[in-house]
Formats: C-alpha cells, sequence, structure tokens
C-alpha cells in the first residue's frame, strides 16, 4: 500500500510503486480529470502539481510521491485556489476548448505558470509561449490559449 | 441488466435509459433516447447493402410520413422544470455542433437559451444524417445538412408547445406566442415550456410547420459560448476513455508490427506473472493479420503485460512497404497511361513560351487526436452495448455485430464525446472498434464477461495505419507572357481511400477515387488533362482533415502562383482574372482577405513577404493572406487573415475557432515532423517525439473574417485547412526565389 496525498486528501492505493501517478488517479482512484495523452511526457495533458509544480503524471512513478502533495484540475478550477479559479474562468469566457481534451493539462501547466509571477506582472506573448510549450493541442487552440492566461494574469494583478 | 448507481458514473441521459429499459418502458415520448429500432437495409449502390438506414420506427403513435429524423421526441426532452435538453445526430469531437446544432433547434423552439444543455446520441435510426441516410459525421456536413431538419424540429415541439397552451386555457393557438421558453396568452398569461412539456409531447406531430423568417433570429448569427466550455475548461468533461463501469478491464493489445502480419509464436508467461492481468488473448487482427490482447484491471498493468510478451511474427505473405522505394515506384507510375479525370488537349504544351514543370510530394500523415483510440464493449444477454466516440456509430454497430455474432438490432452503439478525431473516427473497417469486439467475444470464450475497454496507447496509433495517403503529383504547364495558360498535364498518384469500402460504388468513378483529385482545378478556367493512378500498398489508408484537398490545394494554389510571378503578375490579381465568372463567392473571400490584411497597401516588416492562397472545400471557400519570414533559412508564420465564405454563420464564435484550427492543421503539415515513413513495412515513427505538432511557439496571429451571407449555410469544419500551407509556401517562394513542392518544408 502507498498512501497519496491528493487535493489535500490522504488516500490509501494498493499500486505498484513504480505505477505512473497518472493511472492510480484514473484507473484506481477513478480521478478522470487528468488525461492520458501519450505516455511519454511529450504532450502534458496529464500535468498535474506537484508541491506546486507542474509534473507530467504519465512518468512520475507514486514512490516519486510518497510525502508530497499531489494537486489535480479537479481542485485547481473547483476549490479555493484563486489562480486556478482565474484561469478557469478565462479559459470559459474566451471559450478555449474545441475538443477539450488536452484542456485540463492546459490548465494545470498554465496555473503553475502564473504562480511563479511575481504579483501584478503581465507575462508577455513570448513567455506564455515558452511556459505553454510542453503542452500540445491538436485542436489548434493556442491563440484563445494566449488570450485566456493573459486576461487571467489580469484579473489577478 | 442490472447496475448499481453507486458505484459508477454515466451520462444521465444514459442513465435515464438504463433506467427505462429495466423497468421495461415502452419508447418514451419525452424526447430521452429511444431504445434502437436499427434495421438493415440495402441502399442502392452500396456495395454491403448493410447500412443502418432511418427505417421507419414501429410505433403508431407517430404520424404517417414523418421519418424518425424528423420526430421531436427523439431531439428534444423538456424537464418540469423547464431545462432543455436536446439531442446531437452528430459526433462532437471539436467542431462544435454540440452547441451550433442546438442553437438550430432552440431557435425556432423559442428556448430559453440559459437552460439549455446538449447530449450525444447513439446508432438509433432518428440519428442518421438527413441527407445520408446513414450515421456519419464528415464532410463537413452537420450544419449544412441539418440546418433544416434541426429548424424544424423546433419549430415542431414549439407548435405542440403551443397547441397545449391552447388547450389548457381553451384558446385558439393562433392567439399564443412564445418567447425565451414561455408561452403567452392574449391576456399576457405565461406558461413556462417546462409545465406544458408533458401534455405538448404527447400531442400528434405536425407534418407541416412554417418557419421563422430569418430577420427573427435571436440565436442564430449571434457570437455564442460552447455549452460544454466549464465542463472542458475544468476536467469534468467525460469521453469515451472516462466510461466507468463496474468490473471493467483494460485491453491493450500487441499489433502485427507489419500491417496484415501473422503470430508465429507466442510466449506470455511472462506477462501472464504481472499482478492485475486476468487473460493473454489471441485475436484476429485488421487486414487478415493476428494481434495478441492483454486484458487486465486497469491500463498500466495491461500495458505493462503487453510489453512482456515474447512475440515472433510472420510477415512472408504481405508486402513489406519501404518509403524511398515507393516514390521511386510512384515516379514511375507516373509516366504511364491512366484513367483521366480532364481530358484538355494538351498537344501544344510544348511549343508555349513558357513552362513550368513540377514534381510534388505529400508524405503519409497519422491523424494522432490527443484522445488515443479507445472503445468499451459489454455483451450481456445477448445483446452488447458500446461506447465510443465515433463518427460512423451505425457502421461500426454492425461491424460489431458481425464480430459477436449478434442480431444488428441487438447492439446499441453510445456515442461519446471524442477528444479530437480529424477523420481518424471514420474507419469503412472500424478497425478499433471491431479489435474491441474481437477482444470481447475471445474474452468471453475464455469465460470472462466483465465489460472490456480497448485502450491505444499513443505508440498504437501513431504506427496503427490509416493515414492520408502519401501522394506523388507531377504537372507541365504552358502558358504564355501574360500568364495565359495554354496546356496543363497534371498526374497524381496515391492510394485510393474508397477502394474496398462501402464507399467506393458511390465516389470511385471510372476507376478515381473522388477524394483524390477534389480541389483540382477549380475555380480556375483551365485546359486540363489529369491522369489517376491508385496503386495498391499495404498500408492502410484514410481521410484526413479536408482529404483530397490537403495536397490538391497545395499543388494548384503554388502553381497558380507560381505563374502569376513567373509572368510578373500580382497574385492576387491574377487570381481574381483567371476565377471564371461563375465563382463570386472565391472573389469575395480572397477581396476580403486582402481588404482585412492591408495586402498591397501596408509596408511589410523587414524580411516579411506576403503569401495568398484560395481554396474551395465542402462548398466553403477560405482565402488566407499571410506575412512570413525566412530565419535562417527557416520558414516562419507571423500572420494570418482569412476570409471566409460559408453563407449563414450559426455561431461566429465556433466558426473563428474553426478556422484557427484548421489553419493551425494545416500548418502541421509544413513543419519538421510531419511525415509518417515505413522501412521494411514497419512505421518508423512512435509518438510526438518523432512525429512532430505544432506547439503554441508556432501559432501565427490569425484574424477571420467572413462574408455576409443570407444563403443555407454550408460546412466549416475542415475548409480553413486546404490554402494555409500555399499561402505559407508562396510567401517562402517570394523570399527565397525558389518555389516550395514538399511537405513538410525542407529547412535551411
Amino acid at each position: 500500500m502507498s498512501t497519496l496525498n491528493i487535493n489535500g486528501q490522504n488516500h490509501e492505493v494498493d499500486v505498484d510503486p513504480s505505477t505512473p501517478i497518472l493511472w492510480t488517479l484514473r484507473d484506481t482512484l477513478g480521478m478522470t480529470g487528468t488525461k492520458f495523452g501519450c505516455g511519454a511526457a511529450l504532450c502534458g495533458a496529464c500535468t498535474v502539481h506537484l508541491n506546486g509544480q507542474a509534473i507530467r503524471s504519465c512518468v512520475t512513478p507514486v514512490s516519486a510521491a510518497s510525502g508530497q502533495k499531489i494537486t489535480t484540475i479537479e481542485a485547481v478550477t473547483g476549490g479555493s485556489d484563486k489562480v486556478g479559479q482565474a484561469v478557469h474562468q478565462a479559459w470559459v469566457k474566451h471559450d478555449v476548448a474545441q475538443c477539450g481534451y488536452c484542456q485540463s493539462g492546459q490548465i494545470m501547466s498554465a496555473t503553475a505558470f502564473l504562480k511563479t509571477l511575481p504579483r501584478g506582472k503581465v507575462p508577455s506573448e513570448a513567455e506564455i509561449d515558452s511556459a505553454m510549450a510542453g503542452n500540445i493541442c491538436r485542436c489548434g487552440t493556442y491563440a484563445r490559449i494566449r488570450a485566456a492566461i493573459t486576461d487571467a494574469a489580469k484579473a489577478l494583478a | 441488466m442490472n447496475f448499481d448507481q453507486a458505484t459508477f458514473e454515466l451520462p444521465r441521459h444514459l442513465q435515464a435509459l438504463m433506467q427505462r429499459e429495466q423497468a421495461g418502458s415502452p419508447p418514451a415520448s419525452n424526447g430521452l433516447p429511444r431504445r434502437s429500432f436499427l434495421k438493415l437495409g440495402a441502399l442502392s449502390g452500396f456495395a454491403l447493402g448493410a447500412f443502418p438506414l432511418g427505417t421507419l420506427a414501429q410505433d403508431a403513435a407517430k404520424p404517417a410520413g414523418l421519418k424518425p429524423t424528423q420526430q421531436p421526441s427523439a431531439f428534444l426532452h423538456i424537464a418540469a422544470d423547464g431545462s432543455t435538453t436536446i439531442t446531437i445526430n452528430r459526433l462532437d469531437f471539436g467542431q462544435g455542433v454540440q452547441t451550433s446544432l442546438p442553437m438550430i433547434l432552440a431557435e425556432e423552439l423559442d428556448a430559453d437559451w440559459s437552460r439549455v444543455n446538449s447530449v450525444h446520441g447513439s446508432n438509433d435510426p432518428a440519428y442518421v444524417d438527413p441527407l445520408f441516410g446513414m450515421h456519419i459525421t464528415g464532410g463537413s456536413g452537420s450544419i449544412a445538412h441539418s440546418y433544416t431538419q434541426y429548424r424544424e424540429l423546433g419549430a415542431r415541439a414549439r407548435a405542440m408547445l403551443v397547441q397545449a397552451a391552447a388547450a389548457r386555457w381553451k384558446v385558439e393557438p393562433g392567439s399564443l406566442r412564445t418567447q425565451n421558453g414561455q408561452v403567452i396568452g392574449p391576456a399576457g398569461q405565461q406558461l413556462g415550456y417546462g409545465e406544458l412539456a408533458e401534455a405538448a409531447m404527447a400531442l400528434p406531430v405536425p407534418t407541416s410547420v412554417t418557419l421563422k423568417d430569418p430577420k427573427d433570429f435571436r440565436l442564430i448569427g449571434q457570437p455564442t459560448g460552447r455549452l460544454d466550455a466549464v465542463a472542458k475548461s475544468s476536467g469534468h468533461q467525460d469521453y469515451g476513455i472516462d466510461v466507468r463501469l463496474p468490473g471493467l478491464l483494460t485491453a491493450v493489445v500487441a499489433h502485427p508490427p507489419v500491417f496484415g502480419a501473422k503470430l508465429q509464436s507466442l510466449d506470455d508467461s511472462a506477462a501472464r506473472a504481472i499482478k492485475g492481468v486476468k487473460a493473454v488473448l489471441r485475436i484476429p487482427a485488421d487486414r487478415g493479420g493476428e494481434a495478441v490482447a492483454v486484458l487486465a484491471d486497469g491500463y498500466w498493468a495491461a500495458k505493462q503485460g503487453r510489453d512482456a510478451l515474447k512475440l515472433a511474427w510472420d510477415s512472408s505473405a504481405v508486402e513489406k512497404v519501404d518509403s524511398a522505394r515507393q516514390l521511386a515506384q510512384y515516379r514511375t507510375l507516373a509516366t504511364q497511361p491512366g484513367p483521366r479525370r480532364f481530358d484538355a488537349d494538351v498537344s501544344g504544351l510544348d511549343k508555349a513560351p513558357h513552362q513550368i514543370s513540377a514534381e510534388y510530394v505529400f508524405p503519409y500523415l497519422a491523424h494522432a487526436p490527443m484522445e488515443p483510440l479507445n472503445c468499451t464493449v459489454r455483451v450481456e444477454a445477448g445483446k452488447a452495448e458500446l461506447w465510443v466516440g465515433t463518427q460512423m456509430p451505425g457502421l461500426d454497430g454492425l461491424a460489431a455485430a458481425t464480430v459477436l455474432g449478434l442480431p444488428p438490432q441487438n447492439v446499441q452503439v453510445h456515442v461519446q464525446m471524442a477528444g479530437g478525431g480529424f477523420g481518424r473516427r471514420a474507419i469503412p473497417s472500424s478497425d478499433y472498434v471491431v479489435e474491441a469486439a474481437q477482444v470481447a467475444k475471445a474474452a468471453l470464450a475464455a469465460g470472462i464477461s466483465a465489460p472490456v475497454r480497448l485502450l491505444w496507447s499513443r505508440e498504437d496509433d501513431i504506427k496503427g495505419g490509416y493515414y492520408r495517403p502519401m501522394h506523388l503529383h507531377t504537372a507541365r504547364i504552358g502558358f504564355d507572357g501574360q500568364g495565359r495558360i495554354q496546356a496543363w498535364d497534371h498526374v497524381i498518384v496515391g492510394q485510393s481511400i474508397l477502394a474496398g469500402s462501402p464507399f467506393e460504388p458511390m465516389m470511385v468513378k471510372n476507376g478515381i477515387d473522388g477524394t483524390a483529385v477534389e480541389g483540382m482545378k477549380e475555380p480556375y478556367e483551365i485546359p486540363m488533362r489529369l491522369t489517376v493512378q491508385h496503386p495498391k500498398v499495404n498500408v492502410p489508408v484514410l481521410w484526413w482533415r479536408s482529404v483530397g484537398s490537403t495536397h490538391t490545394a497545395f499543388v494548384m494554389e503554388t502553381l497558380i502562383d507560381e505563374i502569376a510571378r513567373t509572368t510578373r503578375q500580382d497574385p492576387v490579381a491574377y487570381r481574381m482574372k483567371l476565377i471564371g465568372e461563375q465563382h463570386p463567392r472565391h472573389k469575395a473571400a480572397l477581396q476580403l482577405a486582402v481588404d482585412k490584411s492591408g495586402y498591397g497597401k501596408k509596408k511589410l516588416a523587414p524580411g516579411r513577404a506576403w503569401g495568398v492562397a484560395v481554396h474551395e472545400s465542402f462548398n466553403s471557400v477560405v482565402a488566407y493572406v499571410v506575412e512570413a519570414s525566412l530565419k535562417k533559412g527557416v520558414p516562419t508564420l507571423h500572420k494570418v487573415t482569412a476570409g471566409v465564405h460559408c453563407n449563414r454563420v450559426i455561431n461566429p464564435r465556433s466558426l473563428e475557432a474553426q478556422v484557427q484550427g484548421g489553419a493551425l492543421m494545416g500548418l502541421s503539415m509544413c513543419l519538421p515532423g510531419a511525415a509518417i515513413t515505413l522501412k521494411d513495412g514497419q512505421v518508423e515513427q512512435s509518438n510526438f517525439g518523432d512525429y512532430a505538432v505544432p506547439r503554441i511557439t508556432a501559432m501565427p496571429q490569425i484574424a477571420v473574417h467572413t462574408v455576409q451571407s443570407d444563403d443555407a449555410p454550408t460546412g466549416m469544419g475542415e475548409p480553413g485547412l486546404p490554402p494555409l500551407a500555399p499561402a505559407f509556401a508562396n510567401a517562402v517562394a517570394r523570399l527565397s526565389g525558389k518555389p516550395v513542392r514538399e511537405l513538410p518544408f525542407k529547412q535551411g
């Protein structure tokens, strides 16, 4: 048994410690907001936060999360996370999603990025691109992602 | 059929459906999806003669003359509290019909839009494309084919609600009006649709209705937010991959490394030893091959099991394709006689004052939707249910029924929201659905009756075939100093997408697959001879967003531009001169893009050049004017201005998204890594590391403008793609002085 702290709650999970966090979330705990895209840290669909840092849960084993705090999309957009809320609202306002499948990961990367900025700073397009370059969207929502992140940063300023 | 609601979640409409089936109640008139009355019918011209047609449901309460596609009860459910659920008869895989089809129905219904949501349909006959008579999302036809259908559905339901209110108030229906989900009486009295729905839906469905004057539209044409925006911005949207059922097992399959290869030997001892692995199953694979499925608790155990299999394959009986050799063969084929799509006299070509001789090469392309392909199958008591994000639930249901040995009407397909598709979910062979059914069948034979979820890895997807076909084009063009084209001799070599599929009799004519040549010649008045060769190659091929126009638009629009450059003419003015009088929409779209971009007026930043292209696909025209540069030899796209002509626009926000997305997918064809190649029969790429798709860093600025029109809407899911690559290439050619004749672009 391993203990995982997810969104502030401890979960006992009976999985091999080498199992990626992604599959423990999805198949063991039924938390399907975190998505499977490539299994190789190439697309970012599976992004979660480990102690606030954006990581790729498809290649991060459960053993690496022992004693650490995992945060998923469900908590970032549904709880008391001010930055996550601002990002969620900007995503809805700009109608970013098309198929929407990559958007959990996009939002997790955007939220982690905005939290690294000094208070009040609105990032440049180049800074946004650099922070978001690990997340693939096949539908081509990138223009609206840029606009939504800019908007969220302004709302937080 | 038993299920415990506490242990798993299903979309609400599925729960309701299952509850009703448990209760054994008859098909409801309350608008929730009815049980499938799927019947086989022979549609003339279709080889299989086995499409799920819109045969009339056996329901005496329904008036004769109305088809299942015209019954409001199959598409609309208004709850007592007024919340309104509209069923879409297509797959939404990002294109936004989940919002725009309900907008059309809600417009005529006079619904309260803030109370509207929407759900996917099934393989029920009500949900066929009303034009094609089969279940299909494709050809950018969702709005184009269902605009009138959804208007009439809304108008019929509105008339029934008015009738019910009139009966309640004992007044003439003509004295009532409707507004925002309310029927309003002569004295100003109001009844909400929710209060009237039950009585209204029990009334006879009117056979004829009067539709609104479009000048009274309140919803259609308004920029409208997606109904799924909140769910898709919070991790709460479920896709096919997220379906949860009690006892669900996951299957990961070892596919043959060469398409159609057989299994020579299998050692599964290590795989069976992995915790969670339930079974290792040999199954028939696509194209006559064999495969091995590992069935386990969850994906990770199944994948570990699959990776632990020791397998040897026999590919002696199948062709082992090599991309370099294949290109050489295509070059030889291009010189051979073949069927002609156009047959102009090109004998004067050699005497023309100017001549171009060009060869174009296009590689195989994978669709690579972000949601890896998956399909869940449950077989119980002689019936099967499938949960799958599919563009063709009718065909897929039939294919599963064949594998499972069940009557087609015993297979129900629940269409799931899909994480992208781009054509990969409309497979005439139903490849991954058949594979899921084969796994379920083999599991049953092994004594496992649990529901089975087949889930492909990204590597399975990239290596799994069904690519946009590789193509070779050759062109010889003779023209004079004014750019007047005297003869154009053109050859296309590429696999037929439709040969051997149920669509062949309809869309392969005179040995030429219509999807290979669409987009050639028009809108230009050109004396063209077009010869087509369709070699048979052991690589499965499929339509890829905008299909033939992925390559024909590139060839046509770069060659037209090259003629303009050669004869020192402005590429816009030259096109306007060459576009025939019967193509005013092309001229309008191009002029709009020119005007909005500042083309020919604005001074470009140093190092940048203009590029232009215009193309019609799926009855819509898109023109792009772009700004690009060459940074140390690397082509870079900075700015895109779109002029779009798709007649009436339902949801301008959705249209903008489709053009942005189409443009990016067009750009994807240009960038390094956009090629599937084969060596010794095996696909060389495996994931997003070696099959690259554009990231946010490649996204240009893009502005979308539409030509105003009140004509019936045409499609917009695909037409944004084709003109992007040639517009970009034309800018690059202006900068480098050399034509671009290969995708992806050569770097440096």
